[in-house]
């Protein structure tokens, strides 16, 4: 029993961690991706705007506080091993870690109810919030991820019924409409997840998965990745830029995630990140031993 | 394109010379004001009551920053990013009409009313990198005052401040009814076809 309730504390304390490192600390690739935009910079407002994402990433780094005022609506990825010895009570314990970092970290409270008003604590009074994505795995481990992501990002996404007749062709395009739309409301730089097929819901779910990928690593299917990189290429001769300046990259990376679909549907989601992509994950045993690690795939 | 450093309130002179696309640099007061703020001047300007701030002299930042107290009692801001103009495009021209605000400063762009009234008014709109919360609290160097914290609360209510070196802020709007946002929004649309072909060429090649 005692062993249980020490593994609870430690699932606790590193999902406050990961909270911490996700508000806090842009990853090294993506760091480095706004670094590579920085030396191709042509304008002085693109110049200084990129520039002043740079700072600011690093001053959240170095004095471990939030790098933007929006820390988002709080959720975890879980992957939960068949043998790990806690289930249905991660998320009691996600919950409290939730609180926890919200007073901690700071993070902003953000989980507003339409009647209640705001608890204060970014746990929603109606449950749901913050979100799971739940999987099953085989083996003894807990693995999981740490999503903050900002409102005015989230507010540019896009979910496409298409017509099956206009194929990968008008999906694609879909996804390029998404941005060219988006200019420079939600922040860009944008990281651009696609989720293709599935449906209204699933591909909005693969869409924000895809973010999670690192920075360059391209869909196992060589096909698919010739694909992302066409996208980017496309999205990246649109002048928005870094803050929507009219120069410079508009985005670091495109990743695709395709999924079956019914035959008279093809369902598109388009889920873009702000510069500020902001994820921390970690692979717990069930012997309480834990590893930080920047991506899990 | 130019690069200026500029102590606040802007000149008339200082508006007008500015072009979208320029860079700026503020030092002097600006003040913290979104929806609700924006909302509540109004009325109160509307049935003829006194500001408390006199929002002719401070910049006007789309802001709604976290601050708390140091161990004086004193507030600080903690972080304070700039956040969506264009919520702020409804009633962004009345405001500069009844206040006489010259200088407007948030992330984003605002739209056709907004490039109206600085045209006629003449009033600039300056963006502030979005989410860089640190960077901007940095160049904060004293809470002035606040106002109305007891009805609006923190994010909404009044926040003066003292600011060194605030910006850069890319002029988005200027006084000559100028809107690089808006105009670059047609340059994006325009170079889709473009952007099309190169996804129709990578298709091909996957057939
Ligand atoms: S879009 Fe991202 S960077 Fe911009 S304000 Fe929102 S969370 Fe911050």
């Amino acid at each position: 029993m005692s062993e249980q309730v020490s593994l609870e504390k430690v699932i606790e304390d590193v999902a406050v961690e990961l909270l911490r490192i996700s508000a806090t600390n842009l990853p090294t690739d993506v760091f480095n991706a706004m670094k590579d935009i920085k030396s191709r910079a042509k304008t002085d407002s693109s110049l200084l705007q990129i520039t002043n994402i740079i700072d600011d990433a690093t001053l959240a780094r170095d004095e471990s506080k939030p790098m933007c005022q929006d820390t988002g609506i709080v959720s975890f990825v879980l992957k939960i091993g068949d043998d790990f010895p806690l289930k249905s009570k991660l998320k009691d314990i996600l919950i409290a870690a939730t609180r926890r970092a919200t007073k901690e970290i700071p993070l902003r409270p953000n989980t507003v109810d339409l009647f209640l008003g705001n608890p204060g604590d970014n746990v929603g009074y109606r449950g749901h919030i913050p979100y799971f994505y739940i999987d099953i795995i085989p083996g003894d481990k807990l693995k999981i991820t740490a999503m903050t992501k900002g409102g005015g990002s989230s507010n540019i996404a896009k979910l496409g019924m298409l017509k099956p007749g206009l194929g990968l062709d008008g999906a694609l395009k879909f996804a390029i409409d998404a941005v060219a739309e988006a200019g420079p409301a939600g922040c860009p730089p944008y990281r651009v997840g696609i989720g293709i097929g599935g449906g209204e819901d699933m591909c909005m779910n693969f869409a924000k998965k895809a973010l999670l990928r690192p920075i360059g690593k391209r869909h196992e299917d060589p096909k698919v990745a010739i694909l992302e990189e066409a996208v980017m290429e496309a999205c990246n001769i649109l002048p928005i830029g870094p803050m929507g300046v009219g120069d410079g990259d508009t985005v670091i990376d495109v990743n695709i995630n395709l999924a079956a679909r019914h035959p008279a549907s093809l369902p598109v989601g388009i889920v873009m990140s702000c510069w500020a992509l902001r994820h921390g994950s970690a692979i717990i045993s069930r012997d309480g031993t834990f590893e930080y690690k920047d991506y899990l795939e | 394109m130019a690069i200026y450093k500029f102590t606040l309130p802007l000149t008339d002179e200082q508006v007008k010379s500015l072009k979208v696309g320029d860079n700026i640099y503020v030092t002097g007061k600006i003040v913290t004001a979104r929806d609700d703020a924006h909302k509540h001047a109004l009325a109160m300007y509307n049935k003829g009551e006194t500001l408390p701030v006199d929002f002719k002299t401070l910049g006007i930042y789309h802001a709604g920053p976290i601050m708390a107290k140091n161990e004086n009692d004193e507030w600080y801001m903690v972080a304070g990013g700039p956040t969506t103009s264009n919520r702020m495009e409804i009633f962004q021209d009345t405001f500069i009409e009844a206040f006489g605000s010259n200088l407007i400063i948030g992330k984003g762009g605002m739209g056709a009313r907004t490039t109206a009234a600085m045209h006629k008014f003449g009033a600039v709109y300056g963006m502030f990198t979005g989410g860089a919360a640190l960077l901007a609290a940095n160049q904060v160097k004293e809470v002035v005052e606040v106002h109305w914290f007891d009805i609006l609360g923190m994010p909404e209510c009044l926040w003066v401040l003292q600011v060194e070196e605030f910006g850069p802020l890319m002029i988005g709007i200027d006084a000559h009814g100028n809107n690089f946002f808006t105009e670059n929004e047609k340059i994006t649309m325009a170079k889709k076809p473009e952007a099309y072909k190169i996804v129709e060429q990578a298709l091909e090649a996957v057939k």
